[in-house]
């Protein structure tokens, strides 16, 4: 039980995530997570605006109940598997966040001074949130996959547009941490 | 319910990005910063041992369940696409901390403003469909 509420180092996770790969080919499906974004436009009903939505659903209903398992596997973690441990960050990195103004660092996953109900109901807050989505949505769908689909799939497959997506990642991840967040923050 | 698999192996990689704390902004603020090697350690031996898998595809030495070959779908090519698609998905990742499988667990951990950021990754995915026509390759 103790290695179970106790965080995982990354020689167990990076394995794991691999055996998840393995799984998804050996039941003769794709690893990626992205391209239920557009599963959802088409739920929405985005065939009727573009044809490229224009998907029969059925097609995607193992995808669908793999992103719901993902939310139950969250959901089993919050409940059962959670030790209360904070994240145990770089201590520079607790002091550039301080620098930046954020307060109670890696006391649980998620920063307040984004996640809160009180950032959500701002102005500034919500538009964070919903510009990184959107960034995170139609980025991923240009790039035609997000960390699973190509970071993971694509080099471990050793596709070229892998490696230029996942160099594109880091430049954006770099440009943000580096330059925009002391602008933002 | 053939498909009930995919669900037991979503859960799975739901509790494997929870314990591993990849679902946290923080971890990925840090890799961004070059402050910790735990996020490369997980991306970095998820690819490797991934690419061992690959090989024993491309062998046959793994076949699927239903004993074929398994081969892997070839991701679409262009220099544009990736490098400036990719760019703005790693503006995203960085800012919400967390990139779309994340996302999902958030939800389940009760990180209701998680949801705004899944309402704008499928706006933005909208709008991609949209303009996809338009845009360089």
């Amino acid at each position: 039980m103790e290695l179970l509420t106790q965080p995982w180092a990354w020689y167990i996770a990076g394995p794991l995530i691999a055996i998840i790969l393995l799984l998804m080919f050996y039941f003769g499906r794709n690893f990626g997570v992205s391209s239920n974004l557009e599963t959802f436009c088409t739920i929405s009903g985005a065939g009727k605006v573009s044809d490229y939505f224009k998907t029969d659903l059925k097609t995607k209903s193992w995808s669908l109940l793999f992103v719901a398992g993902i939310i139950i596997g969250g959901v089993i973690s919050s409940y059962f598997l959670q030790g209360n441990h904070p994240i145990d960050l770089n201590p520079q990195t607790v002091q550039d966040l301080t620098d930046l103004g954020f307060s109670n660092t890696a006391t649980s996953f998620i920063p307040p001074e984004i996640f809160s109900t009180e950032a959500l109901f701002s102005l500034k807050g919500f538009l964070i949130l919903i510009g990184a989505g959107m960034l995170i949505g139609f980025g991923s769908r240009y790039a035609g996959g997000c960390t699973s689909g190509h970071a993971i799939t694509g080099l471990s497959s050793l596709q070229l547009p892998s490696l230029l997506a996942v160099i594109g990642f880091f430049i954006g991840g770099l440009v943000m941490t580096w330059i925009l967040f002391p602008l933002i923050f | 319910m053939k498909n009930i698999k995919f669900l037991i192996i979503g859960v799975l990689f739901g509790i494997i990005l929870s314990k591993s704390e990849v679902v946290s902004w923080y971890r990925i603020y840090e890799m961004f910063k070059f402050q910790s090697f735990h996020m490369y350690g997980i991306i970095g031996s998820a690819v490797l041992i991934s690419m061992v898998f690959m090989q024993l595809f491309k062998k046959g030495t793994i076949k699927n369940y239903w004993g074929e070959q398994i081969t892997v779908k070839e991701k679409k090519k262009g220099t544009v696409r990736t490098l400036v698609g990719g760019t703005i998905f790693g503006l995203g990742w960085a800012l919400a901390g967390s990139c779309p499988g994340p996302i999902f667990v958030l939800i389940g951990h009760q990180v209701f403003p998680i949801l705004i950021v899944l309402l704008g990754a499928v706006l933005g995915a909208f709008l991609f469909g949209l303009l996809e026509k338009r845009l360089p390759k």
